[in-house]
Parts: structure tokens; sequence; C-alpha cells
């Protein structure tokens, strides 16, 4: 994240994980669980998570099997990684040498080299979306 | 719709309550929609409609609204653009999705405009719209336009080119991410071209409509876009 800090102007972002996650049957992540942070803007959900790792579903997709593991500390997630990314060849290798960590870079705190934003082919990926679902319903127990 | 939301904020008390509840409202309204058009959720009133089902209840009228929207999108690509997608029988079935996604961005950050003073963007899963309030000062840090990568197709680490944009939309439609996902409804099959087509509209809605159709719809859809999309831009990679 490029932070422009010029007579107490900063760059503030506030970072929502997959807003769909409301679909879930947990109903405690509203939209005003959005922190706002300059520094490290991580969501932060009720206390009520367990600290621990959380694994999600293993999610089956034409590509492959998606899955995603979460940590959570002190309430926060702070981190998302995929365990198994779809690795038929070497195209998709390729894609998920930096789709995978955007996604998890994403799920975390937002941030770029040289640009404020990055828009790309379909970033959506509603595997990876619904494992994070399921790791972080049972890290809410 | 399962994409990750970010919202960048850069002004003078971006820390504030008035900032905060701005984003808030912006975030409500997206679950709020996402609520709506969940097809993924059996019981929402777009799941509903899919399978024919006729309720008693009265529907928001953002369903027709957006339903219309999908009418007027289709005529003004020429067809290039659909709402009616196969499933996984390849039965055409209603799903405004691609449709939605911008158009719910749009609406959502409407309460972002609001904030004085005070640039925004927002990244929906890859599809990127940005604004500022009316009263942003023309010079000093606030007056840099936000730098929107594009990423290169074949090559995910690097970009293709960075549009600076102080207004505006910028979407980018391919195959790279997920393989053979996009339909094209005029030769009506799956479309399997490599790379992507990224579009710079004043509006989401039309930047994602658009990258759509231009990416599966070739010179037809190349056509409709200079009749039809003044102001808007775009290129391939």
């Amino acid at each position: 994240m490029r932070r422009i800090a010029l007579w107490g102007l900063v760059t503030v972002t506030v970072l929502v994980l997959m807003f769909s996650y409301h679909t879930s049957t947990s109903s405690r992540f509203a939209p005003s669980q959005a922190a706002v942070a300059a520094r490290e803007p991580v969501v932060s959900p009720p206390p009520a998570m367990d600290s621990g790792r959380f694994d999600g579903d293993a999610i089956v997709t034409r590509f492959g099997v998606v899955q995603v593991r979460i940590t959570v500390d002190d309430g926060r997630m702070t981190s998302a990684e995929a365990l198994q990314v779809p690795n038929r060849d070497r195209h998709d290798y390729l894609i998920n040498e930096r789709a995978v960590p955007i996604l998890n870079g994403e799920a975390v705190r937002s941030q770029s080299a040289d640009v404020d934003l990055v828009s790309g082919a379909t970033l959506t990926s509603h595997a990876y979306a619904e494992s994070l679902q399921s790791a972080i319903d049972k890290a809410n127990g | 719709m399962g994409m990750p939301v970010s919202i960048h904020l850069r002004g003078p008390d971006v820390r504030g309550a008035a900032a905060e509840q701005a984003v808030a409202a912006a975030y409500a309204e997206l679950v709020r929609l996402d609520a709506l058009f969940s097809t993924y959720r059996p019981d929402s009133s777009i799941s509903r409609r899919r399978r024919g089902e006729v309720t008693s209840e009265p529907d928001d009228p953002v369903l027709a609204e957006v339903e219309q929207l999908c009418a007027v999108a289709s005529e003004r690509t020429d067809g290039t653009f659909t709402a009616w997608l196969p499933d996984a029988d390849g039965v055409l079935r209603y799903d405004p999705t691609g449709l939605v996604k911008g158009w719910a961005v749009d609406r959502a950050a409407g309460t972002l405009t609001g904030l004085p003073f005070t640039a925004w963007s927002v990244n929906a899963g890859g599809d990127v719209l940005v604004g500022r309030h009316a009263h942003v000062r023309p010079e000093g840090a606030d007056a840099a336009p936000w730098r929107v990568g594009v990423e290169d197709p074949r090559d995910r680490s690097r970009m293709v080119a960075v549009v600076p944009l102080v207004e505006g939309a910028v979407a980018t439609s391919g195959t790279a991410a997920r393989g053979a996902h996009l339909f094209d409804p005029i030769a009506e099959r799956m479309v399997e071209r490599t790379g992507s087509t990224t579009v710079v509209a004043d509006t989401l809605l039309w930047a994602d409509v658009w990258a759509t159709a231009l990416f599966v719809g070739g010179e037809r859809a190349r056509e409709a876009f200079s009749r039809n999309a003044p102001g808007a831009q775009t290129f391939a990679a």
C-alpha cells in the first residue's frame, strides 16, 4: 500500500473480507465490523473467534482442489494461505504463483508495489471464497 | 459474488466518524445486494427467479432495475453481452451476476462521494472504481490520481499498463484466472482465447459490461463500442 503522508493527509485502506461472507450461518460478520486502520488494515471479527489455525473445506473445481487455511490470533485473522491449488500444467502454475498470493494478500491486507490498485481478469474465485468461508465458520466454533 | 472488496480513502479526516460511517454504509449496501443476487443461496430472490418460482412477496425494486439494465446492455453491445448464460447442463438461465458486480459497486460507492475533501477508490475483485468529493483540492497529495495497474494476463506478476484515474472505472475481462468461463452469446459457446480486455469508462457497470462484451464479441462488439460507448476507452492485452 502506498502511503502518502503530507501535512497530515494519509492514505487509509479499509478492508473488509469478502462481503459475501454474510451468507454463512454466522451473523456476526456485520458490515460494521470493517476496521479502519492506517498501518495494518485487518478485519476485526468479534472476539468470539477462537485462536489457532483452521482449514477450510477442500473445494473441488474443474481445475483442481482449492483449500484455504487461516490463522487466528487474539480474535483477529492474521493470515490466509492456500493449502491446495489447481496445478495441472505450467500455465496454471504461473497463474497460481501470482494469483493465490494476491488473494491471500487481499484476505489480510491490501497492498501493491508501484500501483495503488490492480485490475485483472477475474480475481473472483468462488472456490477460494467458499473454502475461506468454511475456515472462518470453524474458527467461530 | 465471492470476491474481496477493498475501499481506500485519501483525505484530511479519513479516520473520523464520518469516514467510518460512509465506508460501513458502502459495505452494508454491498452485503444487501449480494444477498439479493447471490445464486449460491437457494432462497435468494434471484435463485427463485431462476427456477421460475412465483412468490407472493413483492420483489425488491432493484431486481427489476437490474433486469432492465441487462436488456439495455444486450442491446447496446449488439448482443455481445448477455445475462442468459448456460448452466451446468447447458440450459440458458437468467444470470445477471456479470452486470450486478459493477452496478452494485457504483451504487454502494455513492456514500463515499459525500466525504468532504476526500478521494476514494474501490477494488472489487479486480474491478476498480474511483472518485472524489467535489471539493478535493486540485493540487497537492490528494489531487494525485489513483494509479490503477492492469495485469499482464500471461504473467500476472507484471503490469501491461498503468491507468492514472481521478474519476471513473477500470474493468478487465479475460480467461486468465479460471480458464474458459466466458460465454459468447453470438457463437453460443464458451470462449477459450487467452489474453484480456480492459475498459476504462465512467461507471463500473459499463466498464464491466463492455469489457466482457469486447472480450467475447470481437469485431461486432468493437463496432458497437465505437457507436455506443462515447468517452470510454479500451485496450487488449
